[in-house]
């Protein structure tokens, strides 16, 4: 009977620390350009009280390196920056232990600072958990999305032709309206109510022009209509 | 009447498709297995293909955008042209197929115009199958355009 107790005491003091496992949130990624500053943001979830002996700690991997490096640890309520490393005087502690916070910001970015930086936070006796990792990419302009100029060139053209069409035919209804008349004759047509009502018996070479007029009229009415 | 007609639309129909072989097909700068076009870059390096997505640069997005309007307008052309088939008045002109064919053929000539000047490929690499296409394709379309001004609408 004791055993048994002790048995199932022992299997859940061991699962509960699974249950109980600290989450660290960093982000995926960073974008940043040369010579600005950045800010690496970290935070944990724990089902534990934020203790007194949190701590976090910041690494960092070059691209290309096998090993990441130190460099930033705080611990015991007081933050230890890197004072000889590829940070040092760069760095600054921003984040609020107490909320559970632990950002920190790179001033004046290089080249060489692209890399993946990981952050792993304790908060005892909550200290099983898995670290996380950020990737900071720098750049030296930032590039235009692909497709915005092709998307931009291509709408601008299509709304082009759109404002043409509408520009003609409203100019054609203008006319049609005697709001005012065009003095071109032979490409552009006068509304075929409006010209036989103002000439009477027209010659035949501007009959035949106002018949392709009114044919081209005709052609993009049925086309409006199609539409 | 009937020749010249299929003969015309075969023609306008040929355009299209070079068209959309050019802006599609990667093959703009071949160099050895390295084969990139207006989208993509790909490699067959290792019996697999792989790709990656070209440099989102300014002059490549432009010449992405007068290909697909090129495409686009030679399309909208043929349409047109079906349309004013069966509307326009007997020994009228297909004005309006023709200015969009024209149009179609100067984006060609302006998206491949800025490709060959701003690319910046290797010694070794040569241009592609697809690249000589949209060249090509430009006096073609030009010819298809004028063709139209010219055509005639009989009964």
């Amino acid at each position: 009977m004791i055993s048994l107790l002790t048995l199932a005491s022992v299997v859940l003091l061991a699962s509960v620390p699974q249950a109980e496992s600290i989450v660290i949130y960093t982000g995926w990624e960073r974008h940043a350009l040369v010579g600005s500053d950045v800010r690496l943001s970290c935070s944990f979830f724990s089902w534990r009280w934020t203790s007194e002996d949190v701590t976090f700690s910041w690494s960092y991997r070059p691209d290309g390196a096998k090993d990441p490096i130190s460099i930033f640890h705080y611990a015991g309520g007081s933050p230890y920056l890197d004072n000889k490393g590829p940070f040092h005087d760069r760095l600054e502690f921003v984040g609020n232990p107490a909320r559970r916070d632990g950002s920190i910001i790179i001033r004046n970015l290089d080249f060489s600072d692209n890399g993946t930086f990981t952050c792993d936070a304790k908060n005892p006796p909550d200290i099983v958990g898995r670290p996380s990792s950020v990737r900071l990419l720098v750049f030296e302009k930032v590039p235009v999305q692909a497709g915005v100029i092709t998307g931009a060139i291509i709408g601008v053209v299509l709304g082009l032709l759109v404002l043409v069409v509408v520009i003609y035919y409203l100019m054609r209804f203008l006319v049609a309206r005697r709001v005012f008349t065009l003095s071109v004759s032979k490409k552009k047509g006068k509304g075929k109510e409006g010209s036989q009502q103002k000439q009477g018996a027209p010659p035949s070479a501007e009959q035949q022009a106002r018949l392709k007029a009114s044919a081209d009229k005709k052609k993009q009415e049925s086309r409006r209509d199609r539409k | 009447m009937l020749v010249v007609l299929a003969g015309v639309m075969v023609f306008h129909l040929l355009n299209l498709i070079l068209l959309i072989i050019s802006t599609a097909v990667n093959a703009w700068i071949v160099d050895g297995d390295l084969s990139t076009d207006l989208w993509y870059g790909c490699t067959s390096k290792n019996g697999g293909y792989h790709c990656k997505q070209s440099m989102s640069e300014d002059w490549l997005q432009a010449v992405q955008a007068l290909m697909v309007l090129s495409v686009l307008f030679c399309l909208l052309s043929f349409v047109f042209f079906l349309c004013q088939l069966f509307t326009l008045v007997k020994g009228g002109r297909f004005y309006f197929t023709a200015i969009f064919q024209i149009l179609a053929s100067l984006f060609v000539m302006s998206g491949a115009i800025i490709y060959t000047v701003m690319n910046t490929a290797a010694e070794s690499s040569t241009y592609g199958h697809a690249y000589v296409l949209a060249w090509v394709a430009f006096p073609l379309t030009l010819i298809s355009g004028l063709i139209y001004i010219v055509l005639r609408k009989k009964e």
